[in-house]
């Protein structure tokens, strides 16, 4: 049992992050493309297409964020004090974005909280990259306590990953409003969609490349024989994705760029997983050495094991609720 | 001048937490109100309840999304400031937050969905159901959260194993000794607190003869709370200090400003605490009262803070007068309670305008009453974060600068301001416009986001 619930609570929270980074993803990514609208209608009808469902996609981070402290206490007291600014920003902008969200189809200053909207989503996208190259650089830990500086995570590594996302997100947005929306609005996203893709390629190869040759381990990681043929299938996948992605985006496909783009970010999701797994905290401290007490993880196991499937059922029905295609003046303001 | 990350991680930490308890204190008392009008609408049938659920419940979506975004932020704090604190008492605090989580999440997930916007989709008892439901959910999540907050003042149920903290039996940590007498007292304050949010509200309707059908209601049903729940928070509160007496004796001193160990100790009604002098200044006491009060006993032994070495004293002054505010609004309240019960035998209870006046000015004294309890018990317990275990200078994160650390206060300051005071507006323009206004049974189904709930637009036309 020692042995397992670390192994089972680092699939927990994996899935926790997995789920947020595609959910909010996409409509963080909607915030992004804001500027690309031709119209207020038009972004009136962008933002309808996630009002509904960008709530319950937020609660998946407070399960990612909230269940670190709980079951790898450890991990959670090094990465966030080392992390201290991305995270504060990140907030900042998610809260800035959240509320924009309702106040800007109540307020009269209809433009001004698109610009936060805007704002807030592409800084919360770009300091989540940050966090992300943060993590990928590892933290300088002594003992238990992380005791690098505050800017440690700044390098031009993380600002490439912090605009990797905003691409990638970007790329989701515009998938999702291909997915949901129909006649100028879809043509212009299908236009957008394009050089996103060809971007977040870009992005994918350059950090590809760039990781391994920073990092030694992740290197031997993947290079190493006969690691390299259990590993393969993820490099060559993604190539195929991202070939079929293009294909479908050229023949003006509906469903499957959406399908395909989550794909992509499933297959980076696992690349990372296999660059840093055992390790919670990089480089070298593992889902074992940061987990809490086991009988602290197994009470709360008990809780969510009840939850996850009201939370995984109520937002499958959110989204059927919701389905088909949100037209100009339609919504529920 | 040096800048401290330990007292600034303070600051911020009372910053957001102060600002994120209004939102839930108030929907906890919300949610209870809006079942009790959901019920009472289902028994007997009269429109003047269900306007009343359908405007409370408009304010209801805005607080509660209020809480929610200020509360993300505080699920990181612990990690970002109060590493070394999450680290050692982590495998305590952490699963009854946890559990706070997914009861909040829960709730989220189900009923306040159907609550806010499922009046016409579901049956008239799944609604009221529901109702029920989020009022539970807003308990549980109390329950949780306060029963870690607990543990930290009266740590119980574990012990420290390589310099942390192990649990040995979780319910003598989640029921440790001070929990069933916070839980109680915060959510008599909760209640309170609503309350005269909604008797301000409808005394403000009845001073302009605007909505005066629901207002009396409204009016007369948190008038009624009050007047019982007012005077029994007295002798909760009361039972709490006991427990706090027995537990943190050196934060009873604090609040009662005693400096010497006495037997047959005064109750000092006010005085100006003097730290360096370990006196006060300007004294009004009644003898022999605290010892009565504490012990109850005329002489019975209290323990003054020279009992404790210097680094084992809270501050004194803040928690001496934040204390005498809570109890002072208390008081308030017991007589704004019992002065209704006296208009309401004359009959006169809606048409008083000096009372109609007072309760006007009564709206915030909850929110005040309640922030001032919490400094009095948080501040109070300095300067240990763990009591008796842990001190709350050891408890910040190693790496982080002052520098840093007030940076990120100002940015919390200045976004806070923009984006709360732009959500009180909102609610200030709801209850601006009013109950019964833009139909009885408006709402489409929109998933579950509760900003989204109240039909009311930010600025004027």
């Amino acid at each position: 049992m020692e042995t397992y619930l670390p192994l089972i609570w680092a699939g927990i929270i994996g899935l926790g992050v997995f789920m947020y980074v595609l959910m909010d993803g996409f409509d963080l990514g909607i915030g992004i493309l804001f500027p690309f609208a031709e119209s207020e209608e038009e972004r009136d009808v962008m933002m309808n297409t996630v009002a509904p469902v960008w709530d319950g996609n937020e609660t998946w981070l407070v399960l990612g964020g909230g269940g670190l402290l709980a079951v790898f206490p450890l991990a959670y007291a090094i990465i966030m004090p080392a992390l201290y600014f991305p995270i504060l920003i990140m907030l900042i902008a998610l809260i800035f974005r959240g509320v924009a969200f309702e106040f800007r189809f109540k307020s009269d200053h209809k433009r001004l909280w698109g610009v936060a909207f805007w704002f807030g989503s592409t800084l919360a996208t770009f300091s989540q990259g940050l966090v992300l190259g943060g993590f990928i650089q590892g933290f300088e830990v002594e003992g238990r306590n992380f005791v690098g500086g505050a800017f440690d995570w700044f390098s031009w590594f993380s600002v490439v990953i912090g605009l990797a996302l905003v691409a990638g997100y970007g790329l989701l947005g515009a998938t999702w409003l291909i997915l949901k929306t129909e006649g100028e609005t879809q043509d212009r996203f299908y236009r957008l969609a394009r050089p996103l893709l060809v971007a977040m390629i870009a992005f994918i190869i350059i950090v590809s490349i760039w990781t391994p040759l920073n990092y030694q381990e992740i290197a031997d990681r993947w290079f190493s024989w006969p690691n390299i043929l259990f590993v393969a299938p993820v490099p060559i996948l993604t190539a195929g994705v991202a070939l079929a992605l293009i294909n479908a985006l050229a023949k003006r496909k509906e469903v499957q760029p959406f399908v395909l783009s989550l794909g992509l970010f499933l297959l980076g999701y696992l690349g990372l997983g296999i660059s840093f797994w055992p390790n919670v905290v990089p480089p070298d401290i593992t889902v074992w050495e940061a987990a809490a007490a086991h009988n602290s993880q197994f009470l709360l196991l008990v809780g969510v094991i009840i939850l996850l499937p009201f939370i995984l059922f109520y937002t499958g029905y959110s989204y059927f609720v919701f389905r088909g295609k949100v037209r100009a003046g339609e919504g529920y303001h | 001048m040096e800048l401290d990350p330990v007292i600034l991680s303070r600051i911020q930490f009372a910053f957001v937490v102060s600002f994120h308890i209004l939102f839930p204190a108030f929907t906890i008392g919300l949610a209870s109100f809006i079942a009790v009008l959901e019920t009472l609408w289902a028994s007997t049938n009269r429109e003047v309840f269900i306007r009343l659920s359908q405007f409370w419940t408009k304010i209801f979506a805005v607080s509660f999304a209020m809480g929610v975004v200020s509360g993300i932020v505080m699920s990181f704090q612990f990690g970002t400031n109060w590493s070394r604190f999450s680290d050692i008492a982590g495998n305590v605090v952490g699963p009854l937050m946890g559990y706070e989580v997914i009861t909040a999440f829960f709730l989220e997930a189900t009923f306040l969905g159907i609550l806010l916007f499922g009046r016409n989709r579901v049956p008239r008892p799944v609604h009221v159901f529901s109702s029920y439901m989020v009022a539970i959910g807003t308990l549980f999540s109390a329950f949780w959260i306060l029963s870690a907050n607990s543990w930290m003042q009266t740590p119980a149920g574990a012990e420290l194993v390589d310099g942390r903290f192990v649990v040995t039996d979780w319910w003598a940590a989640i029921f440790n000794p001070s929990f069933p007498y916070r839980f109680a007292h915060m959510v008599a304050a909760c209640y309170l607190t609503t309350a005269f949010v909604v008797i301000g509200v409808s005394a403000w309707y009845l001073r302009h003869k605007r909505h005066e059908d629901t207002a009396r209601t409204a009016f007369s049903m948190g008038l009624g709370l009050v007047a019982i729940l007012a005077p029994l928070q007295l002798i909760i509160g009361d039972l709490h200090g006991l427990n706090t007496f027995e537990h943190q004796p050196a934060k009873v001193a604090a609040m009662e400003g005693h400096w010497e160990t006495q037997e047959g100790a005064p109750m000092i009604v006010f005085g100006i605490p003097d730290e360096e002098r370990e006196m006060n200044h300007a004294e009004i006491k009644i003898p022999l009262l605290g010892s009565l009060i504490l012990t109850h006993e005329a002489m019975g032994e209290v323990r003054g803070l020279k009992a404790w070495p210097k680094d084992e004293r809270p501050p004194v002054a803040i928690v001496f007068y934040a204390f005498r505010i809570m109890v002072g609004l208390g008081f308030l309240m017991i007589g704004v309670g019992l002065y209704s019960l006296l208009l309401r035998k004359r009959g006169r209870l809606y048409d008083s305008p000096g009372f109609l006046r007072l309760c006007t000015w009564c709206l915030p004294i909850g929110f005040i009453a309640l922030l001032a309890g919490w400094f009095t018990t948080e501040i109070g317990r300095q300067p240990w974060i763990v009591y008796g275990f842990l001190r709350t200078s050891d408890a910040t994160s190693p790496a982080l600068t002052g520098g840093n650390v007030l940076s990120s206060l100002l940015i919390y300051a200045v976004v806070y301001t923009v984006i709360f005071g732009a959500g009180i507006y909102y609610l200030y323009r709801i209850v601006r416009s009013g109950p019964g206004e833009g139909g009885l049974f408006g709402g489409l189904i929109s998933g579950k986001r509760p900003l989204s709930a109240p039909d009311v637009r930010m600025e004027g036309e």
